[in-house]
């Protein structure tokens, strides 16, 4: 990263440059175990971005005063709290959504992602820096798992955020199981590199059409 | 006795936690590259599953006469980060040996979900306290044979003649789809 971090570019490096799930390889549990349906990717990517801001805040807020021994223990009951909040949320007011992502909200206290964060950045930063690292990071989270998850109930199911949108197709089954969460990624991840290259390789072409 | 046979079987490999239900991805594919390591990453964790699993059950009956079940996760992902440190610093002491060869993987099972999310079902079930620690120790086992057997197929894919573009994560990912459709195989089991 750039000496100069602004508030923009930070944003940025989490939603796209740094993206949690194609480059970073991070909170692999969750993008798998619930994307069987494109609503179910939201709601558990907007859980999961909410935790990592509140928590990417207080960690900088409180970075000073935690001392570098016991971190992480610090660093948990910070994480463990927002997660026990959003549990206790979504039981409350969105009871049908939190049986369908089950036992994965709770579990978003040992998502990698927010641990990686609260340790990588946060520790380092500003709560301003932080809180646009948290932001960028848990958007960029949702829209890939989003992605993965839309993907997968297409051919899954037919279905497209829960409407109908192929009549008469033959869903294939195995796409919302165990196996095609595995294989759709690692296509993804396959056409995500590609783009990549693709980028860096335009990118240099451009820097020696100006030399 | 059914009841213990019925949970070995069926979390080592009808419910494998790797293979069928996608809990511990990470260190899944992050510590299957070479044989020797993921089976010692393999029995570090089951070790530190079995002690929490027995562990978390009493805390939970504690947590049940207080009335304090929602602070279930807090307490459970304190117990576990806790456990972690005592079996680094145990280690450390006992057989330096081992703990050498574990080094960095030690630290990293605190963020292995199959810990939090094996004490959340024993609680979830209603097993007792034997059925518990065994439902641990046999789900952690088939954590490890996830582990060591996709560390062996990438040990091999290393030498093969491989795409550029499937090297590493793809191939590994496209790899463990393959054993996921091998493991529905043993569905319906029990």
């Amino acid at each position: 990263m750039a000496k100069k971090a602004t508030v923009g570019k930070t944003f940025f490096n989490g939603l796209v440059t740094e993206n949690p799930t194609f480059t970073l390889m991070l909170g692999m549990c969750p993008t798998l175990g619930v994307t069987t349906a494109a609503w179910n990717g939201i709601y558990m990517g907007l859980a999961t971005t909410f935790v990592l801001v509140c928590s990417n805040l207080f960690i900088s807020l409180l970075r000073k005063i935690i001392p570098d021994k016991v971190r992480i223990p610090c660093y948990i009951i910070v994480i463990a709290s927002f997660v026990t909040m959003v549990d206790l949320f979504m039981q409350a007011f969105m009871p049908d959504m939190r049986a369908i992502l089950g036992s994965y909200i709770p579990l978003i206290v040992v998502n990698c992602i927010i641990f990686a964060r609260a340790e990588s950045f946060a520790a380092k930063n500003g709560p301003h820096l932080a809180l646009a690292d948290g932001l960028g990071m848990g958007l960029g989270f949702t829209i890939s798992i989003t992605c993965l998850a839309a993907i997968r109930e297409i051919i899954g199911s037919g279905k497209f955020f829960g409407m109908e949108i192929l009549p008469g197709y033959e869903p294939m089954a195995i796409m919302t199981k165990v196996p095609g969460g595995f294989i759709t990624l690692g296509i993804m991840m396959i056409l995500v590199n590609a783009a990549k290259k693709a980028i860096t390789r335009r990118r240099a072409a451009r820097k020696e059409a100006a030399a | 006795m059914s009841t213990f046979f019925v949970i070995l079987i069926g979390q080592i490999l009808v419910n494998n936690y790797v293979m069928c239900q996608f809990y511990g991805i990470c260190p899944f594919l992050g510590v299957s590259k070479k044989v020797d390591t993921a089976t010692g990453m393999g029995l570090a964790v089951t070790f530190v599953i079995t002690v929490a699993s027995f562990v978390t059950w009493l805390l939970q009956q504690l947590l049940n006469m207080a009335g304090l079940q929602y602070l279930q996760t807090i307490v459970f992902i304190l117990v576990i980060a806790v456990l972690v440190q005592v079996v680094e610093t145990a280690l450390k002491k006992l057989s330096p040996s081992l703990y050498q060869a574990l080094g960095v993987y030690l630290p990293l099972i605190t963020t292995n979900c199959v810990v939090l999310a094996v004490a959340q079902k024993n609680i979830d079930v209603g097993y007792g306290l034997l059925e518990s620690t065994l439902c641990g120790c046999c789900s952690a086992l088939g954590f490890t044979l996830a582990l060591v057997l996709l560390a062996g197929i990438r040990e091999r894919m290393e030498e093969s003649e491989m795409p550029a573009w499937m090297q590493g994560f793809p191939g590994a990912l496209i790899m463990s789809g393959l054993m996921a459709i091998a493991f529905m195989g043993f569905g319906g089991l029990i």
